[in-house]
């Protein structure tokens, strides 16, 4: 291979990388396709490590009669904390989070730079995707239409986390002299932990935290979408007799070359094109779902009593109400990332005078994801009858649609795809943060990661892959353990930083503009 | 009211011809000349979470580009013409922006070429003039 190319020239020039990738990833697909036992070796060879590594993260405790990840509690426990030491701040400031998205306090001299609407649009993209979908599906099926209450529970307090890591993510970032600037929690563990003279710690969370991010980029935002994006393909392609059944790979590499050409190449159109069409496919989403709820209004009521009687009774469901809360608040957590850090490396990219403007846009976000669109699905399911039935995950959702649109599992299995590809977007850019922060900001490094994450969306779509998916969804999960920790110790910075915000819209100092 | 014509100029032929037709007006009238470059801007368009990161400097890229290209050679050409001459650099939607400029500045009148196209798709979205005559807080002229 090295004799084909010169890979310090391909290193810089990115054009020649695609073209790398295209001679690249059909042979990995043959190869592949020849040894069809290939899936079996790489499960074989990653199980033993990620079994101990998920053993550790969704380590779980026996609570009543059903066992307790603690790493759920943490989240959760955390999320409790910031709402109360910020005094419910999702409550008392969720009006004017969205007269700052509505731009009433930026400044028309300031057109041209990112706009907190744009900042959350783009950490919207991120989270709104298969956990809204197929993860709240998998948490009705299991945990009944009871788990509903708690995934509305945990997003409304998961709305204080945000606020916390966001701000801080802008708070401690680093600018370069061309303008740039990177951001996220493993800046904020190093940068404010050093002020709190505790650099040592600050640093090995840091790192640690990278690592996770790295691993759950690779996985959650990477392998596990393109799968499940292939899953729902073929579903709607004629599921076993489908021609794409057993052509992952294809699927795969189409996927990476889509991925590798908008990551690596730098063609924006195709992402803006597709980024113009996933908020219209969860409008499209949303409006079928409010259909649904509207043609079947007497139901409502009887839906939402089941929701309330079910989360604390936990009627008929394994482990009774703490099945049910296990259930509502893990899905939770997986769809709108709050306590996990991610989308605070998103929002620390954008230039504000007041770090805290950012904090307050993005706690809606697991409003918008958690509260808005998960509930959405979850009344459907409930609403439609279809919970009593034996499908889980996306075709759970899909069927609980088609009985209202019998067209449904179609647009249903455009927007999985969409919403995966905008989710690996996204997660690519916070794995590679994690990665220049490890290895540095060095454009060759870079390019060596991206190529990686394309070759793993072919890796995804074509693997069945039980350890794999076990790995990074806990490689997700571990990031909010250093996460949470650094969010504990630096959250009486954000206190001075919400004290001072405060003041300064009290004295009249941060004003709206008039628009004229 | 202060003797100010406000220019949208886009470094186009058409811009141009507003721009000559607004200096010969403005001599005659001893006024003053606003010439407001926009770059089109929406703060609800959509960005990557790259462009996020990068918008900062993107946008100093363009305003230099902008001011390098478009506006000193302008404003250096029209030195000599013994006209006072103001150049503008701003983002957002060219309308509502000159709209604006032309309110701060106690305008007289907004000058604007046209690009004389007829077609589709500025009956379906408007064009900067018919949009400029809608809204303008003063008399537009609209030089052909």
């Amino acid at each position: 291979m090295g004799d084909i190319f010169n890979f310090r020239r391909l290193l810089r020039t990115p054009s020649l990388a695609i073209a790398a990738l295209i001679t690249l990833l059909p042979s990995i697909a043959r190869a592949q396709e020849e040894a069809m036992g290939i899936d079996e070796k790489i499960n074989e060879l990653i199980s033993p490590v990620s079994n101990v590594i998920v053993s550790v993260i969704f380590y779980s405790v026996p609570l009543g009669d059903t066992a307790f990840p603690l790493i759920v509690g943490w989240l959760v426990i955390a999320a409790t904390v910031f709402t109360l030491y910020f005094g419910f701040i999702q409550f008392r400031y969720f009006g004017h989070a969205i007269s700052l998205v509505k731009g009433d306090y930026s400044n028309p001299d300031d057109a041209g730079e990112v706009s907190h609407f744009q900042a959350l649009a783009t950490a919207l993209s991120g989270t709104v995707g298969l956990g809204n979908i197929a993860g709240v599906a998998v948490a009705v099926s299991i945990g009944g239409a009871g788990a509903t209450f708690w995934m509305i529970l945990a997003g409304l307090l998961g709305m204080a986390s945000k606020f916390t890591e966001c701000t801080l993510g802008v708070k401690f970032r680093n600018e370069y002299g061309d303008g740039t600037v990177s951001g996220g929690p493993m800046y904020y563990l190093e940068k404010g932990f050093a002020l709190k003279n505790m650099a040592g710690l600050g640093k090995g969370l840091g790192v640690f935290f990278a690592v996770c991010c790295i691993g759950g980029a690779v996985g959650g935002g990477n392998m596990f979408q393109a799968n499940q994006s292939f899953q729902q393909f073929v579903n709607v392609t004629g599921g076993e007799t489908s021609f794409f059944a057993d052509k992952g790979w294809l699927f795969g590499i189409v996927m990476a070359l889509i991925v590798g050409v908008v990551i690596i190449g730098g063609i924006k159109s195709i992402a803006r094109v597709t980024e113009k069409v996933v908020p219209f496919m969860a409008v499209i989403y949303v409006g079928a779902a409010l259909v649904i709820i509207v043609m079947n209004y007497d139901m409502v009521g009887w839906a939402f009593g089941q929701i309330f009687s079910g989360a604390f009774t936990g009627e008929g469901v394994a482990g009774g109400v703490i099945g049910a809360l296990i259930q509502g608040f893990k899905r939770a957590a997986f769809s709108n990332e709050a306590g996990i850090g991610s989308a605070s490396i998103a929002h620390s990219a954008v230039r504000t005078k007041e770090p805290i403007t950012e904090g307050f846009v993005s706690l809606l976000e697991p409003f918008i994801d958690t509260v808005v669109i998960c509930t959405m699905t979850a009344l459907v399911i409930i609403i439609t009858g279809k919970l009593g039935s034996d499908l889980t995950g996306v075709a759970l959702t899909s069927s609980a649609f088609e009985s209202a649109f019998a067209w449904f599992p179609y647009v249903l299995a455009i927007a999985v795809i969409l919403f995966a590809f905008s989710t690996m977007i996204s997660w690519s850019y916070y794995g590679l943060k994690a990665w220049t922060y490890l290895v540095g900001e060095d454009k060759k490094m870079e390019l060596i990661f991206k190529l990686v994450f394309c070759l793993f969306v072919v890796l995804g779509a074509s693997m069945s892959l039980g350890p794999v998916i076990d790995f990074s969804d806990s490689m997700i999960f571990a990031m909010a353990i250093p996460n949470i920790i650094g969010l504990y110790v630096l959250m009486p910075f954000v206190k001075a930083e919400l004290e001072q915000y405060t003041a300064k819209l009290a004295s009249g100092e941060i004003r709206k503009f008039k628009h004229t | 009211m202060s003797n100010v014509f406000i220019v949208g100029y886009d470094g186009t032929k058409d811009g141009r011809r507003a721009l000559d037709f607004a200096l010969e007006r403005a001599k005659s009238q001893n006024a003053e000349v606003h010439i407001v470059y926009v770059l089109e801007w929406s703060p609800y368009s959509f960005l990557t979470p790259e462009e996020l990161e990068q918008r900062h400097a993107r946008r100093k890229e363009e305003v230099e580009l902008a001011s390098t290209q478009i506006m000193s050679p302008l404003l250096k050409e029209l030195e000599g013409a013994g006209i006072k001459v103001e150049g503008v650099i701003r983002y957002g939607k060219i309308p509502e922006v000159i709209c604006e400029v032309a309110k701060k500045a106690g305008a007289m009148q907004i000058i604007v070429g046209r690009n004389g196209g007829s077609d589709i798709a500025a009956r379906v979205f408007g064009s900067v003039p018919g949009t400029l005559v809608q809204i303008s807080p003063v008399p537009v002229t609209v030089v052909p």
